[in-house]
């Protein structure tokens, strides 16, 4: 039987460290993207032309019911045709920003029609305007109530940078694929980049719950 | 001339007329109590007067200007005209002084030290400065009402709607509110109540506007309004209530 043997990876540390902060950028990246997508297609959906209601509809449910991979490479090979040229990273962080921003289109929805009206209505007879009763009024408890969603498709979107490895793109999935191809180690290659991505999301999540804490302070009567 | 001048108002929702013809006049430092059942169209009046709701014929003025849903000036105005409803509407992500300096804070462009000088007062005049810090969900229903009057009055407004503001409360927390109104009415405040708080309607409006299936049935001061009814409908509503 062969025994383990992570020696040999030790050499490559400064790829997995390369790696480990393309992957990460990459998630920021995409996360700022889908998440500006998210929030202003939301209040879109809700108070928009008709026209630009559909078109949001289409968008989400075209992203949300295609495989990811295809739509990377739709944005990777297909749009440089059409005179769009990017290298691969900046086309993964395009197509996951736009993969994080359908889900968070709906996230977002759910969270502000969760908001009563009578608040809106509360905003108006204030006499803010239209989007101080967005802004002010409507969305904070609106990404409280969402905030749990929304932390865990940013989960999903920083293992979903993986995909990006399909494409060249420099991150930790691709550098994994690299170190295997000199050491022939696929097992211990494979569990130190499942580690790192483990770890990764873990502090994502003590990052998220403290964060969450510090910016829902308000008490909400049950 | 009166503050709130209301001429033969009609609003339907679908196929439901609300109001069939409403008129009325309030006049400065006047408390008019609209009472009626359900369904008789009071909360829409009172709606109607604040734009919250356009109205399908007829034409409400406040302060000589033509009330419109469309009106260029809207914010201008809901910040003259105060409205308080049921279910208080406070912010529940804002602490006391947020809810009270937000749109003073956003619109008039006030320091934060104003804000909070602002807040102070107009909680004094409710009996709750000491919650100034507090969240809404750390208030009982009767201070969070009070909390809503205070946000209202930081807007110094020249008139104050209230829909049905003791409702939703608990029996034991009705008087804290009314003591509140009470004051303001003393203070010559312009006054629109919706209330079934019989003893408040007696005791403090200087008009009792009954109305009546989206008329205004009867009307006039509360002694002679509830001695002497002069409708079958108003003596029965009276008597329901009792």
């Amino acid at each position: 039987m062969q025994t383990l043997n992570f020696q040999q990876l030790w050499r490559y540390q400064d790829q997995l460290i390369d790696g480990t902060l393309h992957t990460l950028l990459l998630t920021l990246v995409a996360a700022v993207i889908g998440t500006a997508i998210g929030v202003a297609a939301a209040a879109a959906v809700r108070s928009g032309p008709r026209p630009v209601r559909w078109a949001i509809r289409g968008y989400v449910e075209l992203i949300r019911n295609t495989p990811s991979l295809i739509q990377l490479f739709v944005v990777f090979f297909v749009l440089p045709g059409f005179g769009l040229r990017m290298g691969a990273f900046e086309a993964a962080a395009i197509a996951l920003g736009l993969y994080f921003g359908a889900y968070c289109t709906e996230i977002v929805r759910a969270g502000l029609d969760a908001i009563p009206g009578s608040q809106v209505e509360a905003g108006q007879c204030l006499g803010l305007t239209r989007w101080q009763v967005f802004r002010h009024v409507v969305l904070p408890p609106a990404l409280r109530s969402v905030y749990p969603a929304f932390t865990s498709q940013f989960v999903l979107l920083l293992l979903g940078t993986s995909l990006a490895s399909q494409i060249s793109a420099e991150e930790l999935f691709h550098t994994g694929g690299f170190i295997e191809t000199r050491t022939y180690r696929s097992f211990e290659v494979y569990a130190v980049i499942c580690g790192i991505y483990f770890a990764l999301v873990m502090t994502f999540k003590l990052l998220f719950a403290a964060v969450g804490r510090l910016a829902f302070r308000w008490p909400v009567r049950r | 001339m009166a503050l709130v001048d209301i001429r033969n108002v009609t609003k339907s929702y679908g196929s439901t007329q609300v109001l069939k013809g409403v008129s009325l006049d309030i006049k400065e430092g006047e408390i008019v109590t609209i009472i009626g059942k359900s369904g008789s169209g009071k909360s829409t009046l009172l709606r109607c007067i604040n734009a919250l709701e356009r109205i399908d014929g007829g034409e409400i003025t406040v302060e000589g200007q033509t009330v419109r849903t469309d009106m260029p000036n809207l914010r201008d105005f809901r910040q003259r005209v105060g409205i308080v409803f049921q279910a208080f509407n406070l912010f529940p992500h804002m602490t006391v002084e947020r809810n009270i300096t937000l749109a003073p804070v956003l619109n008039k462009r006030i320091a934060k030290a104003e804000g909070r000088a602002l807040a102070l007062d107009v909680l004094e005049r409710v009996g709750l400065a000491d919650k100034i810090d507090a969240y809404p969900a750390q208030l009982s229903g009767g201070q969070q009402q009070r909390v809503a009057i205070a946000r209202c009055l930081a807007m110094r407004p020249h008139l104050m709607l209230f829909d049905e503001v003791t409702s939703a409360l608990d029996p034991e927390l009705v008087g804290e509110v009314l003591k509140v109104m009470e004051d303001m009415a003393r203070q010559g405040m312009t006054m629109v109540l919706v209330t079934h708080e019989m003893g408040f309607a007696r005791n403090a409006a200087s008009k009792i506007v009954f109305m009546h299936q989206g008329r205004v049935w009867e009307e006039g001061p509360p002694a002679d309004l509830f001695a002497n009814p002069r409708t079958p409908e108003l003596q029965s509503f009276i008597a329901s209530v009792r």
